[in-house]
């Protein structure tokens, strides 16, 4: 009886240490990273080579992703508003949810699926072949050779990636409103520019680095920290887009109160 | 701009003292010892061969050696540096002077035989013309001289193994560490690694620790050398040993032996009688 009664105790005591152990070696190795930004070698082809593959890579996804997005927006808004007469104000609507939420949010989740599974499943590959102690072995640091360019370039190109995504879903939503719609085409614009102020803006720009840096990093983590073969590699792959969508998503939220506060909308 | 680097030097003079030092090393893995109280000195031109049955800490001494992991308890010195409380960046500095050619090779498969042979050299920027020279050295030592565009997944298992030595071996490095470098190959290639360690061992005299579990390969190297005159392997006389060819074996995470190859083949020691046979 007493027995049946502390394993369910103890195993939730090892499960909690293993998770803030894990924690704990998450912000270990996004520290170190973080650290090799400013100290030599400093592998600037790596880093492009990455921003090439995240970034230009990722475009197609981004663009069909946004522009898409910004015409069901429309749509949707289009025919709600149309009760109150008020489809006038679509541009707004389309503008505000792509620029502050949409926009960052559905190109993170997007790069996060293509990306922290890239880099988990890359990673993980070199750990379980023995290319990482490989590399330590030849003097390397694979933190700053592997992980530090993957956390700068994710970061940069997610900026402009988000910026990319708002302006098409935008014209997604114009080329709805316009066609389908049969709305004023100029008056979408307008309205979708007005309605945008500095804190909107600033908001939108903010959070694709705070995702670029979650995606980036819990990529990397579980890339580095896989065992068990080919299968942990898979593992850690599921694992990474898994935590890296839910952290995202969490994240955006805080992100929004913050600003809900600061600036009052 | 590039500034062109040597290998740094071991950080102290080392010249008489042993290259590696293990002073009751003990590492466990989830609990359980892998590794219990270790202790053995690894003098300069001296070849240790790590003999033991699968699974019993082989490799993971090798690790312990380069500092690619960290023991719980015990001293590890190497060229006269404490490794073990060493910072990261000097360890990585370290580790120029040694060279280490994994279980599988360990290449990396995403770059060619050219640039996995050169990564170390690239690494220290040294220029494009003296990587090429090298490389080319390297990469003939071992015989493949023909593969520098290939990349590892168009070469056949004793190949990835042959790259990888002239990976290690291309720094000229002061001590190699060969895990299992004969695991999983045929006979036939098997003898080629071998005779490619025998080369390096005679013609450059490398420090160096070798692990497997292949009696016959571990005494291949005790009873064979290269002969110069004729760039061949060549069995010594009968009855000679290979003087600085020595044997550890290890059992159950202990040291169950430290010596000579005649001292090992002489030994009452159960264990060892049992696994000589």
């Amino acid at each position: 009886m007493q027995k049946t009664g502390t394993m369910p105790i103890a195993s939730l005591d090892t499960a909690a240490k293993r998770w803030v152990l894990s924690v704990q070696e998450y912000a270990l190795l996004t520290g170190r990273a973080l650290v090799n930004i400013f100290r030599r070698p400093f592998y600037w082809s790596d880093i492009v080579m990455q921003a090439d593959l995240i970034g230009i890579g990722s475009l197609p996804i981004v663009i069909l992703t946004g522009f898409f997005t910004g015409g069901v927006l429309a749509l949707n808004s289009a025919s709600t508003l149309a009760q109150f007469g008020a489809t006038a104000v679509t541009g707004q609507l389309v503008s505000l949810a792509m620029v502050k939420e949409l926009g960052p949010v559905l190109t993170s989740l997007m790069v996060s699926g293509r990306n922290a599974s890239g880099m988990a499943s890359e990673l993980g590959s070199m750990v379980v072949t023995e290319q990482i102690d490989a590399m330590r072995a030849l003097g390397t640091d694979p933190l700053k050779k592997l992980v530090m360019p993957r956390i700068v370039s994710t970061i940069v190109m997610l900026f402009f990636l988000s910026i990319v995504s708002d302006a098409v879903g935008i014209l997604g939503g114009a080329f709805v409103s316009a066609a389908m719609l049969g709305q004023n085409s100029s008056q979408y614009f307008h309205t979708a520019y007005q309605s945008l102020v500095f804190s909107d803006v600033l908001e939108g720009l903010m959070k694709p680095i705070a995702f670029g840096f979650i995606i980036s990093t819990i990529g990397c983590f579980f890339g580095m920290n896989t065992h068990g073969g080919t299968q942990g590699v898979g593992r850690s792959t599921t694992q990474a887009v898994v935590y890296a969508s839910i952290i995202i998503i969490a994240t955006d939220f805080f992100i929004t109160q913050v600003f809900i506060t600061a600036f009052g909308r | 701009m590039t500034t062109a680097t040597q290998p740094q030097p071991a950080l102290h003079d080392t010249s008489r003292e042993p290259v590696v030092i293990f002073d009751h090393v003990t590492i466990d893995f989830d609990g359980k010892p892998v590794l219990n109280d270790i202790s053995f000195r690894v003098h300069r031109g001296e070849n240790r061969i790590i003999l033991g049955p699968a699974g019993v800490g082989k490799s993971v001494l090798l690790k312990l050696a380069n500092g690619l992991l960290k023991p719980d308890s015990g001293k590890i010195t190497l060229f006269g540096n404490d490794i073990v409380h060493m910072k990261q960046r000097d360890l990585f500095s370290l580790r120029a002077s040694v060279g280490t050619v994994f279980q599988e090779g360990a290449l990396f498969d995403s770059l060619t035989v050219r640039d996995n042979v050169g990564y170390r050299l690239a690494e220290e920027h040294i220029p494009e013309e003296e990587i090429e020279r090298r490389v080319s050295e390297a990469l003939r030592f071992v015989e493949l001289e023909h593969t520098l565009d290939k990349f590892p997944s168009e070469l056949s298992g004793g190949m990835r193994r042959r790259v990888a030595i002239a990976r290690a071996i291309v720094t000229n490095p002061d001590l190699l560490l060969y895990d299992s470098p004969t695991g999983g190959l045929d006979p036939i290639t098997s003898t080629t690694i071998i005779e490619l360690v025998l080369k390096q061992r005679d013609a450059y005299h490398t420090t160096s620790l070798l692990v497997t579990h292949r009696l016959q390969d571990a005494f291949m190297l005790a009873t064979h050398r290269y002969s110069h005159e004729c760039k061949c392997i060549e069995p010594l006389p009968k009855g000679e040993t290979e003087p600085n060819t020595t044997f550890l074996v290890l059992h159950e995470g202990k040291i169950v032996f430290d010596g000579s190859t005649h001292d090992l083949v002489h030994s009452k020691d159960p264990f060892i009688r049992e696994y000589l046979r």
